[in-house]
C-alpha cells in the first residue's frame, strides 16, 4: 500500500483514498483544428511507459477531490514527491536527486492551478 | 445581489418526514444504552447542510459577517460558533461544509448570497442528501479504529479536526467536536449501511442507540 502525501490536504493519506489517472503533464494541442492527425493521436492515445522515474496524475477521490501530480519510480514503486497542479517536478529523470535550487526558485513564477 | 434562483426545501405543507435511518431502526433495531455501554450512537437528522465553494478570502468575509465564525483556512479545520450548534468544516481548498440547526439553512443561504454579492461562488443545499451520526463514549475511538482507514489517535486527530475518509466500504466525513464525541456525516443512501456496520462493530463495546 502507498501512503501518499496530498499537497492540498497537507498530510499523508492511505492509498485507498486515491485514484491514479495516468501520465501527468500532457498538454492539449493549442489549436486542435490545425494540428496533424499524428499530433492529435499522440495527444489522445500514446503514453510514456518509462522504467524508472515517471510523473503521474492522481486524484484524492475520497478526500479533497483535487487532482495533483506524483513523481514515482516505476521500478521501486517509491514515491519521490507530490506537487500541485500547475507546478513542475523537482525530481526528474535528468535530475533524480532533485533539480538545482535555482530551478526550484522558478516555481514562484508558475501559476497556481487552483484558486485559494 | 446575484440572480440565482433559490427556494426553501422545507415546505409548509404537512408532509411526513422520516430520518434516513427510519428503516434501519425498524429492520435492524436500536439497542437501548445501558450501564455497560461504552459507546452511544445518536443520529441528528434534518439538520441544515450547505456546501460553500469559492475563494477562501471572499467566503471568509461573508461567513464572519453572517455566522460570526471565521472560515477554517487550514486543511482539516473544523470550527463551531459560540453556542456550539453551527459548524464550518474545511473539505477542500475551495470547499467548506456548513451544518446548522434544521430550518436555518434557507435563511442562511440567502444571507450569505446577499453578503457575497456577485462574487464567483456556489452554495448548494445538501441537507436532504446526508445525515449526521454522533458517537460518544470512551470506546468511540476504538470503534472508529475498526471502521476507518484514517489514523484517529489523539496525537493525529485532535479535537477540532475533520476529514473525509474511507469508512468500511463507503466514505464519510469524520469530525471530532469533543474529547469523546465524534461525528460522522454520511450520505443518506449509505446511512443504513453505516448504521448496521456500527452496530456490528460496536457490539463488543455494548453500543447503544439513543433516539
Amino acid at each position: 500500500m502507498f501512503y501518499i502525501h496530498c499537497p492540498y490536504c497537507g498530510e499523508h493519506r492511505e492509498e485507498e483514498e486515491f485514484h491514479p489517472k495516468g501520465q501527468a503533464h500532457i498538454a492539449r494541442p493549442e489549436d486542435p483544428d490545425a494540428c496533424s492527425d499524428e499530433a492529435w493521436g499522440d495527444y489522445l492515445f500514446f503514453r510514456d511507459n518509462p522504467r524508472g522515474i515517471h510523473h503521474e496524475l492522481w486524484v484524492h477521490a475520497v478526500g479533497c477531490r483535487k487532482f495533483f501530480n506524483v513523481t514515482r519510480n516505476t521500478v521501486t514503486y517509491e514515491i519521490l514527491e507530490t506537487y500541485k497542479m500547475g507546478e513542475q517536478p523537482t525530481v526528474t529523470a535528468e535530475h533524480p536527486e532533485g533539480r538545482p535550487s535555482r530551478d526550484a526558485a522558478d516555481q514562484g513564477t508558475l501559476h497556481e492551478g487552483v484558486r485559494a | 445581489m446575484s440572480n440565482v434562483a433559490t427556494f426553501d426545501t422545507r415546505t409548509e405543507a404537512k408532509i411526513p418526514v422520516e430520518s434516513p435511518l427510519a428503516y434501519s431502526y425498524r429492520r435492524s433495531g436500536a439497542p437501548v444504552p445501558d450501564r455497560k455501554s461504552r459507546v452511544v450512537l445518536r443520529e441528528h437528522p434534518f439538520l441544515g447542510h450547505l456546501v460553500l465553494r469559492g475563494g477562501a478570502i471572499v467566503l471568509d468575509e461573508a461567513v464572519r459577517e453572517v455566522l460570526g465564525v471565521s472560515l477554517p483556512g487550514e486543511p482539516q479545520g473544523l470550527v463551531h460558533d459560540a453556542e456550539g450548534v453551527r459548524s464550518v468544516q474545511w473539505i477542500s481548498p475551495d470547499e467548506w461544509l456548513v451544518i446548522v440547526p434544521g430550518g436555518e439553512e434557507f435563511e442562511l443561504e440567502n444571507r450569505l448570497r446577499a453578503a457575497l454579492g456577485g462574487a464567483h461562488i456556489a452554495i448548494s443545499n445538501v441537507s436532504g442528501g446526508q445525515t449526521l451520526v454522533e458517537l460518544e463514549g470512551e470506546a468511540a475511538r476504538e470503534l472508529l479504529m475498526k471502521s476507518v482507514v484514517y489514523d484517529v489517535h489523539p496525537s493525529h486527530f485532535p479535537v477540532g479536526k475533520g476529514v473525509t475518509t474511507v469508512f468500511a466500504k463507503t466514505t464519510v466525513i469524520l469530525r471530532r467536536p469533543g474529547e469523546e464525541r465524534w461525528e460522522l456525516v454520511v450520505r443518506r443512501s449509505f446511512a443504513d449501511y453505516t448504521y448496521r456496520w456500527l452496530l456490528d462493530a460496536g457490539e463488543e463495546y455494548g453500543i447503544g442507540v439513543e433516539r
